[in-house]
């Protein structure tokens, strides 16, 4: 990426507990992409990966920035929130664990499917977190220019 | 035989008499494929382009699901009735959103065998 000129770049706020707005980072994000032409499967991808993270921060943070860095070949997705933070990675990224509290699973969320999704559709994908603290992911996604 | 014909949603709407709530102007969609699943972290991992997403969730977060997996349409079964919200956003987003008394078993089930083509389009 060092080396990558970026053609464009732009950071999104997302406050924790706001579900009403919940994807609309996510869905301006798929269609900046859209706008520059970027491959249909790699815009899937990235707005696959950006919308899990968002509803992440909102379930479980208290506020978080969502970068968005586009180059000619990839795109990188970087979040940074305040919130809960994870104490067990690994066992926070298996299928099927979720802490989600009873009103977030009446919304659809809570599979504990979110994390490996974005592990799955991410070309790259790294995550550290401090409990208490906060998460902090980072995502490529990468296609043929 | 197993090869895929694609059949379009307003054939579906009529085959299966669904009811059309938002998205009558973008029903000349094809449908590729489908998914039934209420989790929406399990539809977005699992769906693909094109799909009828087949559910009973009812909340406005589904439109969101739909539109960033560019699926075709969503069914809801059961005779369930949608959130307001849910359809204003529908409308906004362009998103079909059709609505089935049968229950997601029965729909899936003639989606499949009509897209798979193991019936004929008679009717
Ligand atoms: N940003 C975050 N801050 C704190 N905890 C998090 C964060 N993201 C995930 N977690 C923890 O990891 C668990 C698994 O997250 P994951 O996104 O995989 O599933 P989920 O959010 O529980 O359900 P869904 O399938 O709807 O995404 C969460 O239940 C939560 O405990
Ligand atoms: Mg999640």
């Amino acid at each position: 990426m060092a080396d990558e000129p970026l053609i464009y770049e732009n950071q999104f706020n997302v406050q924790g507990g706001n579900f009403n707005d919940a994807g609309k980072v996510a869905s301006h994000i798929k269609a900046i992409l859209k706008g520059f032409g970027i491959p249909s499967e790699a815009v899937r991808k990235t707005a696959l990966v950006a919308y899990e993270s968002e509803i992440n921060i909102v379930s479980y943070a208290r506020k978080g920035v969502i970068h968005l860095r586009l180059a000619r070949d990839q795109v990188v997705i970087e979040t940074i929130d305040e919130g809960l933070g994870i104490a067990d990675i690994e066992l926070a990224m298996q299928e099927g664990y979720s802490t989600a509290t009873d009103k977030i699973r009446e919304m659809g969320f809570g599979a504990g499917m979110g994390l490996a999704n974005i592990r799955n559709f991410s070309d790259i994908f790294q995550i550290s977190s401090e409990p208490g603290k906060g998460t902090s992911l980072k995502m490529i996604i990468k296609w043929r220019p | 035989m197993t090869e895929t014909s694609p059949i379009d949603l307003s054939t579906l709407v009529r085959l299966l008499q669904l009811q059309v709530r938002t998205g009558a102007d973008r029903l000349d969609r094809p449908v590729r494929g489908g998914y039934v699943g209420d989790l929406l972290s399990d539809v977005m991992g699992n769906s693909h382009e094109g799909d009828l997403w087949i559910t009973r969730q009812v909340h406005p977060n589904i439109v969101a699901v739909a539109s960033l997996k560019d699926l075709a349409a969503i069914v809801l079964v059961n005779g369930s009735e949608p959130a307001p919200e849910t359809l204003t956003k529908a409308e906004a987003e362009g998103i079909p959103v059709l609505l089935a008394e049968e229950s997601a078993f029965a729909v899936a089930g003639k989606v499949y065998a009509l897209i798979t083509g193991a019936v004929q389009i008679a009717t």
